[in-house]
């Protein structure tokens, strides 16, 4: 029997039943890879490449391979961090901060968002390190015992503060994902025909067997973890913002940073989410799933978080004057008006201008239009990240070291590198791991699909808020 | 040893709760339910209570707080002082952003690797599952047989009259 719900539009259509989630999720793990997805991983693979000779040169000959100069000390390099980790931040909004808000959409998104989340975080990790010069050493910035006399890491220090949020961040929402994944590859296990498959998602599912017991303390956990997760989440680019707010630089030096950078890196990363979702739901046909329904709430938290932004780069320009510093007020002019002034525009337009047009119902509802703005995002989010730091930069207090920056081969190797690395680890996560959360759509296929079942007997404590949306 | 069960397999989550209320009201223990997503109201219908891994996270993220305070105190204020930026030895504020980070790290990990542990989850090859649809599209009810005690067929008209689409019989080795 069909039911289409008067309220809400179905999660879940297609009137599926629970077997069809498992067949539809499993059915590109279980099946050979297609052609399609070779060629992907082969352009992928193409941007790795270039990511490990761009990386070797910079390791081989230092940091003088990159555009850097004295007076523009950070660059691409930690615009692509701030980047990669802002785009890192909606796969961990989506699965924890909706899980609490009980937003019932998130489920069959979380996954590929999260997954998203963790290789992002890898990119972006990725900057810092080859910052260093001498990533050998990397683990300098631990506070380990040391033969220099004891003498430890700054915890003074927003860069160090860094190197806890982001080490946090990444372990923490990968067990977030693991735990997720732990039902589903049981699910792919108990289904698998041959022996290496069988051995291998057994493994990976750590003996689950889906009983009640198993069941109440996943439930507990997940809701923990998500309440853990939430002020993380938060906490990592407001960390981030602070490498730059405790500095006393023109442009930087500003108290509303923080949020700022938070609803700046939801934006981008609901963005990227969405970018990649209407290729993959197109690719693996999970149109059932991944609905209109959900592009359209996605697309409703990207013209919040820009508009968010959009009033904090006006809030930005009205403080600089208003604060009455000279320094202040010319970073600013200088941003919009001096040699990098296409960058910032091209911000305004892609971060401001752009994510408006979602006002519009049918734009937000086009697959197409959502595609291009939010390639537009992306864009505008990494000129943002660009035009913070080196417009900042490069005209100092002293005009006599005013310079200009312009990226070499090698900056621009890595960072097309990074997206190789990004996309060579998306692929492989999609070919061999279930894409959509299968056991929690499950859980929502009885209150929100097109499908309406006849309750046999009572109610025994179900979900209270599942079933608003059946009239009886 | 082999340990007899007698599965009662269902399609539906809410006939499932109705049924292991009439079982459990007939006198028959339930083994175990196996289901192939978490069931919103099984745990008060089986008896299940609240899990404490909540208290096990926020000891794990207490000590947490008290290790990172600790370890900062310690380090900038006793073993190696320095004046940084003309700031305190022990800069209390600038202490928060790790002291958080390390809470939710221990807590989380704390609590995720009591769970692994509690629930017997770790990786291993072989995996005992009495029926594989129950991580498919089914709901499973195991029940445990005491050799010459249970009646099989009383227990058999149980299950199917409270709409069990099929009941099996599987031998577990122990």
């Amino acid at each position: 029997m069909q039911h289409v719900s008067p309220i809400r539009e179905p999660l879940v259509t297609g009137g599926k039943t629970y077997h069809d989630i498992t067949e539809d999720v499993c059915r590109q793990v279980e099946a050979k890879p297609n052609a399609r997805w070779a060629a992907a991983l082969a352009v992928a693979l193409v941007g790795l490449a270039i990511f490990i000779y761009s990386t070797y040169r910079t390791l081989w000959y230092g940091i003088g391979e990159w555009g850097l100069n004295k007076t523009v000390g950070w660059a691409w390099d930690i615009t692509n961090f701030v980047w990669w980790v802002g785009i890192g931040h909606a796969g961990t909004l989506i699965s924890a901060i909706l899980l609490l808000f009980r937003q019932k959409w998130r489920t069959s998104i979380n996954r590929a968002a999260e997954a998203m989340t963790i290789f992002a975080v890898i990119c972006a990790a990725m900057f810092p390190v080859l910052h260093m010069g001498r990533p050998w050493l990397a683990y300098w910035v631990l506070p380990l015992p040391n033969t220099f006399g004891s003498l430890w890491v700054n915890f003074n220090s927003p860069l160090l503060w860094d190197v806890f949020a982001i080490s946090t961040y990444f372990s923490v929402s990968l067990v977030f994902w693991y735990i997720g994944l732990i039902p589903d590859f049981a699910t792919i296990r108990d289904r698998a025909t041959g022996p290496i498959a069988r051995r291998a998602y057994a493994f990976l599912s750590f003996g689950w067997t889906g009983s009640a017991k198993a069941w109440s303390r996943y439930e507990t956990v997940s809701l923990i973890l998500a309440g853990l997760a939430t002020p993380l989440v938060l906490s990592v680019h407001t960390i981030v913002s602070m490498d730059f707010a405790t500095s006393v630089i023109p442009g930087w030096h500003t108290t509303i940073f923080p949020p700022y950078f938070v609803a700046g890196a939801i934006f981008s990363g609901f963005a990227m989410v969405l970018t990649l979702m209407i290729i993959t739901r197109k690719v693996f046909k999970l149109e059932d799933y991944i609905t209109l329904e959900h592009v359209e709430s996605m697309n409703k938290v990207i013209i919040l978080t820009g508009s968010i932004v959009g009033v904090a780069y006006i809030t930005e320009f009205f403080i600089a004057w208003y604060s009455g510093v000279e320094y202040e007020q010319y970073a600013f002019i200088n941003r919009a008006t001096g040699p990098y002034w296409w960058a910032y525009w091209a911000m305004m337009t892609c971060n401001v201008i752009t994510p408006q047009l979602f006002w519009f119902r049918t734009i937000r509802r086009s697959l197409t239009a959502t595609f291009i703005i939010t390639i537009f995002v992306n864009i505008g989010m990494w000129f943002e990240r660009f035009v913070i730091i080196v417009t900042s930069l490069h005209r100092d207090f002293l005009p006599s070291s005013w310079a200009m920056f312009s990226p070499t081969i090698i900056d621009i190797g890595i960072y097309v590198g990074t997206i190789g690395l990004f996309f060579t680890l998306f692929l492989l996560f999609a070919k061999f791991f279930p894409v959509v959360n299968m056991a929690e759509v499950k859980s929502i296929l009885k209150s929100s699909s097109e499908v309406k079942h006849h309750p046999h007997g009572t109610m025994h404590g179900t979900d209270k808020d599942s079933h608003t949306n059946t009239h009886p | 040893m082999t340990k007899k069960f007698v599965l009662g397999i269902y399609d539906d989550e809410d006939v499932l709760l109705q049924a292991i209320e009439n079982v459990r009201a007939a006198g028959t223990k339930i083994y175990e339910v196996f289901s192939p997503y978490p069931i919103h109201g099984i745990d008060d219908v089986l008896g299940i209570k609240r899990s404490r891994l909540p208290i096990v996270a926020f000891f794990c993220g207490l000590f947490g707080t008290s290790f990172a305070l600790w370890m900062q105190i310690w380090m900038l204020g006793f073993d190696w002082p320095m004046i940084i930026g003309g700031k305190p030895h022990i800069a209390l504020p600038a202490f928060i952003p790790v002291t958080f980070e390390l809470t939710v790290l221990c807590a989380a990990f704390g609590m995720v690797i009591t769970f692994f542990i509690v629930t017997k989850l770790k990786p291993s090859f072989k995996v005992n599952v009495f029926d594989k649809r129950s991580t498919d599209d089914k709901f499973v009810m195991a029940i445990e047989v005491t050799e010459g005690v249970t009646d099989m067929n009383a227990l058999n008209d149980l299950l199917r009259s409270n709409g069990a689409i099929e009941v099996n019989e599987k031998e577990v080795i122990k």
